[in-house]
Parts: structure tokens; C-alpha cells; sequence
């Protein structure tokens, strides 16, 4: 190719092909190049900042920086959970053969094989075990917290198939539901395919299924299919199902940023309407100094105004604290560390520390107004203690308390009443063999039998002789008292269930017999019994009720063979039901159990838990509502209540009962109580509720499941009177310092919860409850708090927090809860405040530079002002806060009402600290305005070499406002300190001088990446200056002075409870100890092993009276007949003797109730 | 009380060491007890009261009333001349200048105001000039400049920041220097004379150096290039439109030329405000026998450059003396007595409501 002349100068050559016409085949190969289209684009809508992009940017992307930190590490721990169990191996079987795979690649039916203590990796159907008989052991202790081993069993049909390569062979279709979160509810069938006849199809139950999560104990291996992998599994259903609570400060805090939304865009829009009316006039728009350029002229007007609208925005947008959002995520990250190393909460016994699993409602246990808690292991222990029995109306009564453990032979058995004849011998005999028979206890062949933790019936049972083993199974040895060996076979087991509150065994006995035993609740075997001495069971069941004891009733009935059978069929077709199986089942069980022989009763004692009584006074007195929500019987609530002085005795008793509504009509009955609480809530007066003192009349409620369920239900007809039976209801409880809801369902306590919340005053709820049937309560309060106890982790898991004892949610709520509530609400606040004192100056500046958008401070002043100027000293400030000291706050629960009710976050203090930074801001604006205005500001000249009097620029002037900002407002959060800590001088001096040094700094260099140098030397000149010096002493001074003068005069004339106690601390410093309430004087609450001593005493000493242990509580100020010497129960009367008895003996713990 | 409740705790943990074996493990799980996880760090913990906040109200009103009296009567003793010489009234000897002012006019217009001085101004006297409602702090003014330029970098100088615009090139050639504060710098020329009672006129030196800040006139501001002919060294730019003559014409001096002139260095430091004054000339006191300025009559010469008419500005020759705190400035004094007082007043006030109050509230803090 020739080259044409000068073409071998051209640098980059682009060919063109015209047409687009591929060039003919031989030359160059075709490239096609891509050029531009012919478009040109020179247009640029630029919003002109007024300041650089940088300076809006950085506070921003600092925020999301550290916030995305925090995200980060959160989801770094998780993924790496998550990998460690994605990658964990499990063993499958694959063409006979046993091959390991990692978890994440287990596909639905995998038949995989399990080993012992190995967590099973899905949800599995149990095909075969190692044992012959199918079934396997498994403890789901980390699925609901249950730690015993629960028994599940194969698939009849396949429990053959026991090794890989006899499973391989296995040809069966599974068909089962879709993934649900119920954990104990699963329905399926198995088909199985043999010898290619007709398939087998059998029933599969929520005993066939492992849960992933759980562990296999006891049994060497098992074979079993997946059916549910990954997100399906019934843990990570469950898992998924929790829901963000969001507590009321956040509410308050986004209703604050709307409405200071509201404030920036109204001053942006005022700016951009004032700064056109302004430049109407062309002389002012653009006089000759300050022409604007060519393309800025021909811009549309609207564009212009639009532009400058947004320009505004960007000036004056540091009025919303985006940084208050990670400074408050940061306060309840770290703050919540102060709960976990308390050392008040953390418990001996077991070790534990609380838990937190949730920072974010830190704040929220200072709000706390309804705190709805559980009985049985919240209020009390869960730890049975046998009391007495009786039998055919006979009564025996135990010398020493079994507490779950097994007495040597049945010598523990005392016979008060020791004669009974032959006939009460059987009885007797017949009493003792059900409650030996009729459990559910599997006893570890390695593990001595005191180590099971069991619930109340098998507790109890364990409690006499026992035993069965895994390996013989359906049999069970019975020791009885000869240390003979007798042998039953179980036959069936008719399980316990709440809504039957009852369970059965039916057994063969070695004679032959057909025996049917069941025990349950009263409620639930009286009606079922046809004969026995129904009438003195009844009345001493009754009896031990009102004592708080838990009572169980047993009966038996003897059953022929035929009727065996048939119930045997019963049984069977129910259970091999595939739609409503449960309800089939509860039919069947419903016909079987009846007809029954009363055998006697129980009645077991459960402890109330240490200083619950203290505890649930203190909240009391803090203004909190306290309900008891309890699936007991209400006599033994109702005790409970008295011994955990929910009811004093001077407690009016409302009751909203079955019983009453049988009489009256449940619209009388409501109508009847509030009018009773409502003729009280007139007379009431406002220093009663101060003081909860004296003869203010405070009323008890006590309820029960069925008439709450009347009173919810929405009735038929929709009339008015049916909707109003909710509201009286709710009017009443209000008027109710207690309320006790006994016989409830666990979905029941969520809706009394529900109910509650939704409310016309929105109370802040705190529901707080130790098992999985508190769960649905725990997550539907605002704040729910797991008690890790007997019952399991489930409450634990689904919990906000976690602790150990009842007794810690008085420090949780008086005093964590109160810190954090003050230490956030300032922190709110302040953060509002600072940012107003910071923009507000340069709004009004708009009015002097001709609405210019001219920023008053330096660009890194904007940027660095939030993030590390005055970013560390509130940040400290709501870490360390403790306006009062923490033994006060204990002492006195009182002060818990000064907080109640979100009172620091009300619309006046916000108005008021809104205000204040106005009145600030205009301080800092027009004090160094005067100074400015029309006058040499000059420096002394001496420092510089020279001795002229200089003229400070708008720089200067930005720079003394922002000095005087940051001075007034870090020493505005001094003032508001009131725990000076070396941490808190350190960062506020610290933030003050890292202000100055990086002020000298920045204008002490000329800064070569920096385009100007605006900044350079104002500040030293500055501070030469004597007038700089002077006006920043002085507008410091001013601005803060109000809030001074407007907090002493508060404190001085309207003082709040807070605010005295903080004088009468100051004052009586070291003297205020002779105040403090005698709980903190007596001696520390028993434990266990210094018990036996004194137990027998004790007991005995009850036995005899009757009555319980006394309380002895005096008032942190002395002298209220309220708490003097007060008895929990309703007899103090009768025995004054008796009080000061047990004063005497050592106080074994005032708290230590019966 | 604080030792009464750690008390409590050892005989807590004395219980349970003695439960049994287990005590210890359990012990060693325990969280470690500092007192910072406890919340529990020793304090000063003040609380504002009347009685604590009434001394420092006391003491604050004793400070400044003092401090305040001094500032007003320093402020006072400083004498202040100010006259305006925008010449927007006809009887004003300077409204033909104003009414006739045209950029391409080729010769200056003059006018002459006579004054008189009622008292001598003693030691220093500083000569200003004022302008008002003139936006040297608008945004659009603010940023128009080129800090590396007039810091003597070659490049700026060829080159000039964008934000120079639309004062960034003329005819082809970058601005030197550019920008719109450069472009309309104040360039009315302001003499002095004295009429002796005699009649004759002499005119008053004024000094021109020293008026701006030094580390302005020595690190922020330089000359391009080492070549002290400025000439040369502004060679391929152009002057600002609005001037008249060039950077490097600005004075004879070669130390008070180019960007370190020092009326433009005091120029480019934008003020605050809408209305302000800048430093224009220092008169230096002669000895100690007569005063720097004596009473008498005086005539200001005034070369009439810059307009202000167009947006309404005005302008003012303003000669004040000054003293430790700087110029004329009766704010701070009152300001000071002012807050002084406040503070004195709310001082007995809260001395009384302390009084009446204060124990009531002590010997009522037992809630009954």
C-alpha cells in the first residue's frame, strides 16, 4: 500500500468503512471499532455546593463506615458459625456404602447416618437404630432447652433395615407437610414398597422426626432420611420467626428527625424565597464586583432556584445528627456490656452471667409500666419438695424434703396417720404403684437416679422408688418398700398434655391384671371419678391449694381384658390417622380416661424463689403494674401471690371468676368492679400516688383463662356492649396495682400481652417467664426477659435478655434500665441541641451575605465538628452517666416513677433544649457580629513583629463563632455531668484541647493538597487578639447561663424526687447509710448447704402453724405502716408470736418464703 | 454506704467459696470484677444548686463588671474620625466624581473635603476606608480566587483555578490575579493634608507598610518566579478588567509589589460583613511633644475611582486611634457590665430563693 504523503506522522490511525460494507477479503482483516455517535453533550446540571462534596460526604460515609463495621463483625461471627456448620461432615449412604460429605451439601432424601452425641444436620425421619426395637434417645437441649432424653422411635417397617447396606435397599416414598416452625407437630406417611406388592403406608409423627439441632444420646447409631434441609428445618423456621423490637426512645428520636426535617427543608425554602426577593434588584443580583459567568446567566430561572434550594439544603443539613445514629448504636453496644459484667447479676449456683441478645432495648428497661411474669420458675424455683400425700383421706407427710432426689427406701415416709386398715393398705399400695408407674422417667443406665432433673410429676415420682431403664424398656422394676421386685408392662401411655392436664399409664401386671392408672390436676380427675373418698381428697387437696402447695390427684381403674382391647383398637386408629390426628387422639383419650377409682393426692411444695417478694415490691413501688400469668389453679397462685406480696393484706380482692360469672351474668360482674375501682379512683388523691402510702385502698384482681377468654371475645351480635367488655376490663386492670391471671393457656398470656400494649396509653410491656410456654408472651412485650432455668434455654433463646434469678430484674429495671434510659434521652437530646447551635449561625449569616449560601465555617470545621470535636464526650457521657448512685437507686424504687412514661423525651424538653440552642446560636452569631460590626477587631500586634492592628475576614469571624460553639456546647454535657470519672475529664478537656492543637494546626501550615488557603493564620491571630478572648469568655458564658439559672431555680423551687434524693445525698454524704432499709442489713440470703440444720425446725414449725415464713421489711425512710412488719400472709394476726420466732432464728433470709 | 454494700458481696462470696469444692470454678468464671465494670469508679459527683452555683455568680458578676467598666471607658478614649465621601448629595464635593464615573475615563477625577478635627488624636493613628452594603462575603466572591497563584506557583499563574470565573482570562491571556476580589479592588487614593491656622497646607505622611497580616505578606502571598523584574515575570498575562494598571505597577517599591502589595494582600482578606472598613494607611507619631494629629482643619484628597453608587454603597474615610483592645468598641464593655450585672442580680436572687428554699428542701428530702 502506498502511502500517501504525510500519513507516516499520524500518531493512531482509525479506519473507516463506508457504508458499513465489509471490505473485500484479502486486505486488512475487519476490525469493527466502535466510535462515538454524533451526539454532544456539553450540558451539565451542577448543583453548586457550597461546600465541598467532601465535607457532606465525610460525616456521612464515616457513619456508615462504623456502622457497617459493627454490621460487618456481627455477620462475620455468624458466617463463621454458619460455616462451621455448613462444613461439618455427616456421614451418607450412598449404593451401600457409608461416605462422608460436608452439612451444606445433604440433599432432601439423603438417608444419612448418625452417630451418638453427633447434632443431627437436618430434619430427619427415623428409619432404624442400633437397637432392635427402633427407638433412640435424644436430647433437644439445645432446641427447647429440655435436657432430658426424650425417646423417639423408627418407622415400624424399617427398623430392620440396621445397617448400610441393609438400608440401601430400602424402597419407601415419603409424604409429609410442607416446613412449618411448630416444633412438636408433624404429620406424614411413609410408603413402602416390598417385594413389589401393594405399598405399605404407615403414620408419621413428631415421634419419627429429628430435629436438627438436636443430639442423639444413648444409642450407637441411627439411620434416618432428611426431609427438611438448610432454611427448611423446623430450627431455622423458628429462627427466622423473631422480629425487630424497636424501643420508645427510637420512636421519639425519629419523631424528632421529622421534625427537624421539617425544620431544614422550611429554611432552605425561607433562604431560597428571601434570596430571590432580595435579588429582584439586578444592582444586587450582580453588581459589577461579582459578575456571574456566562452559563450561569442563561440557566432558567427555576433551575436556578431549584439548584439553590438544594444548595441550601446541603449548608444546612448537618442539622440532622446523622451521627447520633451510630453514636447511639455504639451507646447500647457497648453499654449493654455493663449488664453482662455486673456482678450482682451473676449467679453462683450455676455460674452464669445474664445474657443480652438484643442492645438494642437498653433503654427500654427504664420504661418498663406492666411487667407480666410467669409463676412456676420465674416467681418461684421449679424445685419440687414433696409435702404430704394422702391417701384414701389419710395424710403422710415426709421428714425431710426429697427435693428431686431419692430417699432411701420408703423409710422417708412418716405415717401421722398410721393406722390404716387393710382395706387403706391396699389403697395404699395401689396409691404408691400409680405414682411409680405413671411417668415418663427413662433413666440413664451410667447416671445414678438423683440426677435427673425432672418436672413436677416425675420429679415426684423419682422421689419414691423408682426405675426403669432404656434396656427394658416396656417394663418396669418396681422396688417396692419389702425390696421386693414386682414387674409391670407397660402397655400404653396416654401422654400429658396441658389442655388435659392429666396423663395415664395402662399396664399388665405380673398377676395379669389390666390396670389403667392416671394423675393429673383436681380440675381434671374429679369430674372422672366414680368413687373413693372423693369428699376428704377434696378437702384436703383444697386446703394445700390455698397453702401454695401444687397438688396432683390419682386414680386408677381396673380394666377386663375386652376393654383393653378395644381400647387398644381406639388408640390405634387414632393414632394412624393422618388429618387431625391430635384431635382424634384427644377423643379417644377423652373416652378411655374415665370411669376412675380416686386413689389419693399429692400436694408439692415449689419455693419461692430468693427476695422475689423484695423484688416484686420494689417494683411496686416503682410505679410498675405487676401481673402474674400462671397456668395454675388460683388457690395456689393466690397463695403464691400473698407469699410474693403481689397481694398485701390489706389488698382489696377483685375476682373475675369462672365461679362468680356462674352466679352473675359477666356483664354484672364487670359492671359490679368497676364500679367499685372507680368510686376509689375518685376519692383518689395526687399525693397517694406519690407516696403509695397509707389508706389509699389498692385493689387485686384475680382472673381466670375462661372468663378472659369471655371477656375478649368479640361477641356475635357486634352490639356495643360486647366491644365495652374489653374496655371495662382494661379500666379495671389499670385501677389494679396486681392482677393475677391464673389457668391460662401460653397463647392466652400472649394475647392478655397484646391486649395490654394495644391499649389507649400504650404502656411499655416486660413480660418475663423461664419456659417455651412463656416464649409467645416473651416475644410479644416490648422487652422480654428469659430466666435460664429448669425449664430450659427456649425462654432464654427467644428472650431480649437473659438472667438468672427473678430477683435480678430489680437491679435490670432500677437501675440498669434507669441509667440507660437517663444516659440515652440526654444523649438525644444533646445531639439535637449541638447540631442547632452548630447551623443555626449560619442561617442567620444567609441575612448578611446576601443569602449567598456562604458557609460561616471552615470546611474542615463542618466536617470534623460531628465526628471528633464533640462526638467523645457525650459518647462517655452515656456510657458513665449515674446521675444517682446505683445503691440509692436500688433502695429507693420510687425514683423509677420520675423516669416513667418516656418523661425526659416529652415534646417540651425537646421544645426547651431546641430552644436553648436557638438562644445559643443567636448568642454566638450576634455576640461576634457587635464585634464585628463597624469596629476595628484588631490583634495586638506584638506577637507578630510588627506593631499594627489588623483586619480579621470572614474566616476570623466563622472561626470565633465556632470556638465559642464548641466551648458552650462541650461545656453545656459538663454541666449536665454529674459523674466525674478520670475517663470523663479526660475526654472532655481532651476534646477541648485536641480543638485547639488541631486548629493551630490547620492553619499553622500551608497545606499543599488544599486548593486554598483561607485558614491560614485566622486562628492564631485570633487568639492574639485580647477582644477574641474577652467575647469567647463572655458569649460562653451567656449561652450557657439560662440553662444554669433555669436548672437551679428548678431544683430549688419545684424539685423532682430525683432531685432531692441527689441534695439529700450531697448533704448527709456518708450518713445516708443509717437510712438504708434493713433488706441491705440482714444477712445474705441462705444457701443450700447450710439448710439441713434448721430444715426440720422450719418445717416442723409449719407443719404445725400452718402459716408462712415472715417477712420483715422496713422503709428506706423509716416509718411506713405499709412495710413495717408485715406478714405474707393472711394469719399474722392469729400468731404475732410466731413473727418474732422467726425473726429470732437467725432470719434464714427474710425473702426465704414458703 | 458504698462500703456497706462491698461488704455485702465478700461475705457473698465468703458463702459460696464455702459451698463446696465447686466454689472455685465457678469463682474463676465470674466476670473479673474491676470497678469500671461495675460502674463503680470513683467519682466527683457535683450537683448545680443554689448554694454551689451562688459564688461562681458572685464572682462572675465581681469579674466582669470591672472588666467591663475598663473596656468601656478604654473604648471611649479612643478618638474616632469617620466621613463619608461617597458624594451622593449634591452639596457633596465629591458627587461629580460619583455622578460621572466611567471605567474608560482616562483621567481621575478629584475632589477635596475639608475637615476638622476637635480633639489631637495622640500616638498612632490609623487611617481606614469603609464600605457598606458591599458583598465581599457573598459565596460567588468568596471563592473567586486562585490561592496558589497568588502564592507565586508558575503554573496557577499560566493557568488560573477555575473558580477565578468569569475574571479567569481576558483577550486571551490568564488574569494576574485573578479572580472577581482581585478585579475590584479599592483603588480611590485617600491624602491627607494639614491647614495650619496659618493657611498652609502640609501634607501628612502616611505609611503604607505594615498594614497587613505578616505571615500574609511573607508565606501566603509571593511573587512568581525569582526574578525580582515583575515586569518579565508577568509577561504573558493580563491585568484584571476593573484595573487600571497592572499587578506589577501597583508601587514603585519592589518589596510592596506584585501579589504582596500590601493594600491588595488587605483587599483579598474578604470581610465578614456587608458593611466594614479596611486598614488603609498608619500614621506614625512624630515624638512625644506634639500629637500625631493636632486639631485643627484638614483636607481629604480623594482620587475617586471605584464606584459604589451602582449598588448603593457608600464610602468613608474613617482616622482612629487605638488602644490594647483594638479600635472604637463600646459593645464589649457594655456587653461586659451588662452580663455582670445579670449575674450579680441572679446571684441575690438565688441567695434569697437559697435562703428561703434551700432548707426547706434539706429538711424536707424525707418524703413523709
Amino acid at each position: 500500500m502506498a502511502l500517501c504523503t504525510g500519513e507516516e506522522s499520524w500518531v493512531d490511525s482509525r479506519t473507516v468503512y463506508i457504508g458499513h460494507k465489509e471490505p473485500p477479503p484479502g486486505t486488512e482483516a475487519y476490525i469493527p471499532q466502535r466510535f462515538p455517535d454524533n451526539r454532544v453533550v456539553s450540558s451539565k446540571l451542577i448543583i453548586d455546593t457550597p461546600t465541598s462534596p467532601m465535607t457532606s460526604g465525610l460525616p456521612l460515609f464515616f457513619v456508615i463506615t462504623v456502622t457497617a463495621i459493627k454490621q460487618g463483625y456481627e455477620d462475620w461471627i455468624r458466617h463463621k458459625a454458619d460455616n462451621a456448620v455448613n462444613q461439618c461432615p455427616v456421614h451418607i449412604i450412598q449404593h451401600g456404602k457409608v461416605v462422608r460429605k460436608q452439612s451444606r451439601k445433604l440433599r432432601v432424601g439423603d438417608v444419612v447416618q448418625v452417630k451418638e452425641n453427633e447434632v443431627f444436620p437436618c430434619d430427619l425421619i427415623l428409619l432404624s437404630t442400633s437397637k432392635e426395637d427402633g427407638t433412640c434417645f435424644v436430647t433437644t437441649a439445645s432446641l427447647d432447652g429440655e435436657s432430658s432424653h426424650k425417646t423417639y422411635y423408627a418407622v415400624q417397617d424399617t427398623k430392620a433395615f440396621s445397617t448400610a447396606e441393609e438400608v440401601d435397599t430400602l424402597h419407601a416414598t415419603i409424604e409429609c407437610e410442607q416446613p412449618q416452625p411448630d416444633l412438636y407437630k408433624f404429620v406424614g406417611r411413609i410408603n413402602i414398597y416390598l417385594d413389589r406388592d401393594e405399598p405399605i403406608a404407615r403414620p408419621l409423627g413428631s415421634e419419627n422426626l429429628l430435629l436438627r439441632g438436636a443430639t442423639l444420646k444413648n444409642t450407637e447409631y441411627i439411620h434416618a432420611v432428611a426431609i427438611y434441609t438448610g432454611m427448611e428445618t423446623k430450627m431455622a423456621l423458628n429462627y427466622q420467626s423473631k422480629s425487630q423490637k424497636r424501643s420508645a426512645v427510637e420512636k421519639s428520636m425519629n419523631a424528632y428527625l421529622i421534625v427537624y426535617l421539617c425544620i431544614l427543608i422550611s429554611k432552605a425554602l425561607i433562604n431560597t424565597v428571601l434570596k430571590y426577593v432580595w435579588q429582584a434588584d439586578a444592582n444586587r443580583d450582580e453588581p459589577w464586583y461579582n459578575q456571574k459567568t456566562e452559563i450561569e446567566r442563561q440557566r432558567h430561572v427555576i433551575i436556578r432556584a431549584f439548584t439553590d434550594f438544594l444548595a441550601f439544603m446541603v449548608l444546612f443539613n448537618y442539622i440532622i445528627p446523622v451521627s447520633m445514629y451510630v453514636t447511639v448504636e455504639m451507646q447500647k453496644f457497648l453499654g449493654s456490656y455493663f449488664i453482662l459484667w455486673d456482678d450482682d447479676m451473676f449467679d453462683e449456683e450455676i455460674g452464669e452471667r445474664p445474657l443480652v441478645n438484643t442492645s438494642d432495648l437498653n433503654e427500654e428497661l427504664g420504661q418498663v409500666e406492666y411487667v407480666f411474669t410467669d409463676k412456676t420458675g420465674t416467681l418461684t424455683e421449679n424445685n419440687m419438695e414433696l409435702r404430704e400425700c394422702c391417701v384414701n383421706g389419710h395424710v403422710y407427710v415426709p421428714d425431710a424434703i426429697c427435693n428431686g432426689q431419692v430417699l432411701p427406701g420408703a423409710a422417708g415416709m412418716d405415717m401421722i396417720d398410721s393406722s390404716p386398715g387393710v382395706e387403706g393398705k391396699e389403697r395404699e399400695e395401689l396409691f404408691f404403684r400409680a405414682l411409680c408407674l405413671c411417668h415418663t422417667v427413662q433413666v440413664k443406665e451410667e447416671e445414678t437416679v438423683d440426677s435427673i432433673k425432672r418436672g413436677i410429676h416425675q420429679g415426684k415420682s423419682t422421689s419414691f422408688y423408682i426405675s426403669s431403664s432404656p434396656d427394658e424398656d416396656s417394663h418396669m422394676e418396681i422396688l417396692n418398700r419389702e425390696d421386693e421386685m414386682e414387674r409391670f408392662e407397660l402397655l400404653e401411655v396416654l401422654n400429658f398434655d396441658s389442655v388435659r392436664r392429666r396423663m395415664s399409664v395402662v399396664v399388665r401386671s405380673s398377676s395379669g391384671e389390666f390396670f389403667l392408672f392416671c394423675k393429673g390436676a383436681d380440675s381434671s380427675i374429679f369430674p372422672r371419678v366414680v368413687s373413693g373418698k372423693v369428699e376428704q381428697v377434696r378437702a384436703r387437696v383444697e386446703h394445700n391449694a390455698v397453702e401454695g402447695l401444687r397438688t396432683l390427684c390419682v386414680a386408677y381403674k381396673k380394666l377386663s381384658q375386652e376393654e383393653y382391647e378395644e381400647m387398644c383398637h381406639l388408640l390405634n386408629s387414632a393414632k394412624l390417622a393422618l388429618q387431625d390426628r391430635d384431635k382424634k387422639l384427644a377423643e379417644a383419650y377423652d373416652v378411655i380416661e374415665k370411669d376412675f377409682i380416686l386413689l389419693g393426692a399429692t400436694a408439692v411444695e415449689d419455693r419461692l424463689q430468693d427476695k422475689a417478694a423484695d423484688t416484686i415490691e420494689s417494683l411496686h413501688k416503682a410505679g410498675i403494674k405487676v401481673w402474674v400469668l400462671t397456668g395454675d389453679k388460683m388457690e395456689t397462685a393466690a397463695a403464691t401471690c400473698y407469699a410474693s406480696k403481689l397481694f398485701h393484706r390489706n389488698t382489696q380482692i377483685l375476682e373475675l371468676t369462672t365461679k362468680r360469672t356462674e352466679e352473675q351474668s359477666l356483664h354484672d360482674v364487670l359492671f359490679d368492679l368497676s364500679r367499685t375501682v372507680l368510686r376509689q379512683q375518685g376519692s383518689m388523691t395526687r399525693d397517694t400516688f406519690s407516696g403509695l402510702s397509707g389508706d389509699f385502698q389498692d385493689y387485686g384482681l384475680i382472673i381466670d383463662g375462661a372468663t378472659l377468654s369471655a371477656v375478649l371475645k368479640p361477641t356475635q351480635e357486634g352490639s356495643s356492649s360486647g366491644g365495652n367488655y374489653k374496655e371495662i376490663f382494661l379500666e379495671i386492670c389499670r385501677n389494679c396495682s396486681a392482677v393475677l391471671c391464673c389457668r391460662m393457656a401460653p397463647l392466652q398470656k400472649a394475647q392478655i400481652v397484646k391486649m395490654i400494649k394495644a391499649s389507649k396509653e400504650h404502656p411499655i410491656t416486660l413480660a418475663i417467664g423461664d419456659g417455651a410456654n412463656d416464649v409467645s408472651m416473651i416475644l410479644e412485650a416490648h422487652v422480654g426477659i428469659g430466666i435460664m432455668g429448669k425449664e430450659g434455654r427456649q425462654a432464654a433463646r427467644n428472650s431480649d435478655y437473659a438472667i438468672t434469678k427473678f430477683k435480678h430484674l430489680k437491679k435490670m429495671l432500677l437501675v440498669h434500665g434507669h441509667y440507660y434510659y437517663i444516659r440515652i434521652s440526654e444523649l438525644v437530646q444533646y445531639f439535637f441541641y449541638k447540631n442547632v447551635c452548630f447551623i443555626f449561625p449560619q442561617f442567620l449569616y444567609q441575612f448578611f451575605c446576601g443569602f449567598s449560601q456562604q458557609p460561616l465555617y471552615d470546611t474542615a470545621y463542618l466536617t470534623l465538628y460531628n465526628i471528633s470535636f464533640t462526638s467523645l464526650p457525650i459518647l462517655l457521657y452515656s456510657l458513665m452517666e449515674q446521675h444517682i448512685n446505683m445503691d440509692i437507686l436500688k433502695r429507693d424504687p420510687s425514683l423509677y416513677r420520675d423516669i416513667a412514661k418516656n418523661s425526659l423525651l416529652t415534646w417540651p424538653t425537646f421544645i426547651y433544649w431546641t430552644f436553648l440552642g436557638v438562644f445559643d446560636a443567636v448568642v454566638f452569631f450576634f455576640g461576634a457580629f457587635f464585634l464585628f460590626d463597624n469596629t476595628t477587631f484588631t490583634s495586638n500586634g506584638q506577637l507578630m513583629a510588627t506593631n499594627t492592628q489588623m483586619m480579621f475576614g470572614n474566616w476570623t469571624f466563622g472561626t470565633l463563632v465556632f470556638t465559642v460553639l464548641v466551648f458552650t456546647v462541650t461545656l453545656k454535657l459538663a454541666l449536665d455531668t454529674h459523674y466525674w470519672t478520670w475517663i470523663n475529664h479526660f475526654v472532655i478537656w481532651g476534646s477541648l484541647l485536641f480543638y485547639v492543637i488541631f486548629s493551630l494546626l490547620w492553619g499553622g501550615i500551608i497545606w499543599p493538597f488544599l486548593n486554598y488557603q483561607r485558614m491560614y493564620y485566622v486562628f492564631m491571630q485570633m487568639l492574639s487578639s485580647g477582644p477574641a478572648w474577652l467575647s469567647i469568655i463572655l458569649l460562653v458564658i451567656v449561652s450557657l447561663l439560662p440553662d444554669v439559672v433555669k436548672k437551679v431555680l428548678c431544683r430549688a423551687l419545684w424539685p423532682t424526687t430525683t432531685e432531692k434524693i441527689q441534695n439529700a445525698d450531697k448533704l448527709y454524704k456518708g450518713h445516708l447509710s443509717e437510712f438504708t432499709p434493713l433488706s441491705s442489713l440482714h444477712a445474705p440470703p441462705l444457701r443450700k448447704h447450710d439448710r439441713p440444720g434448721n430444715d426440720s425446725q422450719i418445717h416442723t414449725h409449719r407443719r404445725s402453724e400452718s402459716s408462712p415464713t415472715k417477712k420483715l421489711m422496713c422503709t428506706y425512710w423509716g416509718g411506713k405502716p405499709d412495710y413495717c412488719t408485715f406478714s405474707s400472709f393472711l394469719r399474722l394476726g392469729d400468731n404475732p408470736r410466731f413473727s418474732g420466732a422467726a425473726f429470732a432464728y437467725g432470719a434464714p433470709g427474710p425473702e426465704t418464703s414458703v | 454506704m458504698m462500703a456497706s454494700s462491698y461488704n455485702a458481696k465478700e461475705e457473698d462470696g465468703h458463702h459460696s467459696g464455702s459451698a463446696g469444692l465447686g466454689g472455685a470454678a465457678i469463682r474463676s468464671r465470674k466476670p473479673d470484677n474491676t470497678a469500671f465494670k461495675q460502674q463503680r469508679l470513683p467519682a466527683w459527683q457535683p450537683i448545680l444548686t443554689a448554694g454551689t452555683v451562688l459564688p461562681a455568680f458572685f464572682v462572675i458578676g465581681l469579674i466582669f463588671i470591672p472588666i467591663g467598666i475598663g473596656l468601656f471607658v478604654t473604648s471611649n478614649n479612643i478618638k474616632e474620625f469617620e466621613i463619608d465621601y461617597t458624594g451622593t448629595d449634591m452639596s457633596s464635593p465629591c458627587f461629580n466624581c460619583s455622578q460621572s464615573f466611567s471605567w474608560n475615563s482616562s483621567t481621575p477625577c478629584k475632589c477635596v473635603l475639608p475637615f476638622s478635627l476637635e480633639q489631637p488624636f495622640e500616638s498612632n493613628v490609623f487611617m481606614y476606608y469603609g464600605l457598606s452594603n458591599f458583598y465581599q462575603n457573598h459565596r460567588r466572591y468568596v471563592k473567586s480566587r486562585d490561592d496558589s497563584q497568588l502564592n507565586g506557583d508558575e503554573r496557577s499563574l499560566k493557568e488560573p483555578s477555575k473558580e477565578c470565573e468569569p475574571y479567569r482570562s481576558s483577550e486571551n491571556k490568564p488574569i494576574a490575579p485573578c479572580g472577581a476580589i482581585a478585579n475590584s479592588m479599592f483603588n480611590d487614593t485617600l491624602d491627607l493634608f494639614y491647614i495650619d491656622p496659618n493657611g498652609t497646607k502640609t501634607q501628612i505622611p502616611l505609611i503604607k507598610k505594615g498594614i497587613a497580616w505578616w505571615t500574609d505578606k511573607h508565606v501566603k502571598f509571593r511573587n512568581p518566579g525569582n526574578n525580582p523584574n515583575l515586569t518579565t515575570v508577568f509577561i504573558d498575562t493580563a491585568k484584571p478588567v476593573n484595573w487600571r494598571k497592572p499587578v506589577y505597577e501597583l508601587d514603585t517599591d519592589s518589596e510592596n509589589n506584585g501579589f504582596i502589595n500590601e493594600d491588595f494582600i488587605v483587599w483579598m482578606r474578604t470581610a465578614a460583613l456587608p458593611t466594614f472598613r479596611k486598614l488603609y494607611r498608619i500614621i506614625q507619631k512624630k515624638n512625644n511633644m506634639t500629637p500625631t494629629l493636632p486639631r485643627g482643619n484638614y483636607t481629604l484628597e480623594v482620587t475617586y475611582n471605584y464606584p459604589v453608587r451602582s449598588f448603593e454603597g457608600r464610602k468613608r474615610m474613617i482616622l482612629s486611634t487605638i488602644s490594647w483592645m483594638g479600635g472604637k468598641n463600646p459593645f464589649l464593655g457594655i456587653a461586659y457590665i451588662t452580663v455582670g450585672s445579670i449575674c450579680f442580680f441572679l446571684g441575690v436572687v438565688l441567695l434569697f430563693i437559697h435562703h428561703k428554699y434551700g432548707n426547706r428542701n434539706n429538711s424536707s428530702d424525707i418524703p413523709n
